[in-house]
């Protein structure tokens, strides 16, 4: 079945053959992608090093990321770890020998930024442990849904660092100032259960069932309007970017765009007909 | 430790000191129950203690001892000792069978309350010990003993530091069984390997029910929902339905 041309004019051009095709013939070797109806998902694949964020794994995830985002089908995306860790952050025999004028040149910590700009929400799932970087990826997701038995925190100041891929802004952002100082001062790493009572994560649920609820949740959103969605997702993210009059402004101007949008007639048409809607995503 | 049948007997060896534990002991203690956690051939444990007692808590001779080269921390004492002892034994999801040979005093006396049956000796006592020295009651004491002795009772021996004999044990229904000592291994040995042979809904089954002590009742409703999922989805469900339909004893694994 083919999408390309004007049958489906909200899909990307890309036909379900290269689609399929295309994601599963590329040889990934820190990450595993699958499929599953309207949402992708991404598993970090590096068991040996605890999922480590080299920079292999690093640009895989990112082609993975950019590639479901160009995947008209897919609505949502998780990325996960395996049950006993979710990324311990990132390589430090690759780091330890970085110099200055490298780091800056190879930007590696610039693609944490780079999932801002998926229109599309990124559910991180996390289990086992989430630490510095990897609590850094997780954080740059959009919600996060962790296993009981998880653990999160900043162990970078363990090694003469301390979070350079977004954990002090955040961290901060997300437990306030007093919780982040003393996490990322003592590296000292907090459970799930707390993490959910700081604001950290979005939802705990007993071990098995982590990536279950992953799942579940990105189905739920995938059946919204994806152009909602994605208007959304860029009005939250805004919040943390600009006053709250500004912040409102942006808000509300999408708002009133949105007024004009398919999915918006349909949502509530569907809603005063009392029925499932049927979204576009335009 | 010895580990038969699917059941791992973790036994206490310093009867010399009534089983009275030091820092090293409680870390090879631990360690022995973190190696039980991750084995899923075992599916109970039993812990004992060798000779007449079952335990008579934390070792004071040993920190009369290190107090003459370091200086003693209580609080981190517990931390690295008996506290983690303690949060496996009622966090792990395995039935946890305390065989109360003799005295469980002090951190003894916690260390039985935080498994999740006793099987009592007619001469074992439960010594609360802390107020005789003037310290607090420890070992996870403070959360298992009102819930199941009540908080009278519980404040009464917090007090006093004494004791309740098997036969007070049992009638206040803290004990699952009150034998003879020539009848504890036999009994003992009897339920752990019937929880040996259960369901793996068994450790699900503890987890809810000690996580709802911290719930109001319709989280614990949603905690209930969640927990019956994974117990759904074993083998073991399905065998057990299956036994039950075909009125049979259904045989289960574990998973």
């Amino acid at each position: 079945m083919s999408f390309t041309g004007s049958a489906h004019p909200s899909a990307k051009t890309i036909s379900r053959a290269e689609k399929d095709s295309h994601l599963s013939d590329k040889e990934f070797s820190n990450i595993r992608t699958q499929v599953e109806g309207d949402i992708g998902l991404i598993f970090l694949n590096r068991p040996s090093a605890l999922n480590a964020l080299s920079s292999g794994l690093m640009s895989e995830l990112v082609e993975a990321i950019n590639w479901f985002e160009a995947n008209g089908e897919i609505r949502c995306i998780v990325i996960t770890g395996s049950e006993k860790v979710f990324s311990a952050g990132a390589d430090i025999k690759e780091m330890s020998v970085w110099i200055s004028a490298e780091a800056l040149k190879q930007a590696n910590l610039e693609r944490f930024d780079l999932l801002k700009k998926i229109s599309k929400p990124i559910i991180a799932a996390i289990s086992g442990f989430a630490l510095g970087g990897g609590l850094e990826l997780a954080m740059a997701c959009d919600i996060i849904v962790a296993a009981e038995g998880a653990k999160l925190g900043q162990p970078e100041i363990n090694v003469g660092v301390f979070p350079g891929a977004g954990g002090t802004q955040r961290l901060t952002r997300a437990v306030g100032k007093y919780k982040a100082m003393e996490m990322i001062l003592t590296g000292v790493p907090i459970g799930a259960r707390e993490a959910l009572a700081h604001g950290l994560v979005s939802r705990v649920v007993p071990n098995e069932l982590y990536l279950a609820e992953a799942k579940k949740l990105a189905h739920e959103i995938a059946q919204k309007s994806p152009l909602a969605v994605s208007i959304a997702k860029e009005s939250i993210l805004k919040a943390h970017e600009t006053t709250l009059t500004e912040g409102l402004a942006f808000e509300r101007r999408n708002f009133y765009m949105m007024m004009s949008s398919e999915d918006k007639q349909e949502g509530m048409k569907a809603f005063l007909e009392k029925r499932k809607p049927n979204y576009r995503g335009r | 430790m010895r580990k038969e049948s699917g059941v791992a007997w973790v036994t206490l060896n310093r009867p010399e000191v009534l089983n009275a534990c030091d820092i090293p002991t409680l870390k090879k203690l631990s360690a022995a129950l973190k190696e039980i956690e991750g084995d899923q051939s075992i599916r109970c444990v039993v812990i004992t203690g060798s000779g007449r007692a079952f335990c008579a808590g934390a070792d004071l001779s040993a920190i009369k001892e290190r107090k003459a080269t370091e200086k003693i921390l209580l609080d981190e004492d517990l931390r690295v000792g008996f506290n983690p002892v303690a949060s496996r034994i009622f966090n792990m999801d395995k039935p946890v069978i305390a065989m109360v040979n003799g005295v469980a005093a002090g951190a003894g006396m916690g260390l039985a309350f935080a498994c999740d049956l006793r099987i009592v000796s007619e001469g074992a006592r439960f010594i609360e010990a802390f107020a005789k020295v003037g310290l607090v009651p420890d070992s996870g004491a403070t959360y298992t003993m009102p819930r199941l002795l009540g908080l009278t009772k519980t404040i009464e021996l917090g007090f006093s530091g004494e004791g309740i004999d098997a036969k007070e044990a049992e009638r206040l229904g803290v004990v699952t069984k009150v034998v003879a000592p020539d009848k504890l291994e036999v009994e003992t040995r009897a339920l752990a390997e019937k929880l040996a042979n259960g369901p793996k809904g068994l450790g699900l089954t503890k987890r809810a029910i000690h996580r709802a002590l911290s719930l109001d009742f319709d989280s614990a409703l949603e905690y209930e929902a969640q927990t019956q999922v994974i117990a759904g989805a074993s083998e073991d469900h399905e065998e057990g339905v299956r036994a039950f339909t075909e009125k049979r004893t259904p045989k289960f694994k574990g998973r």
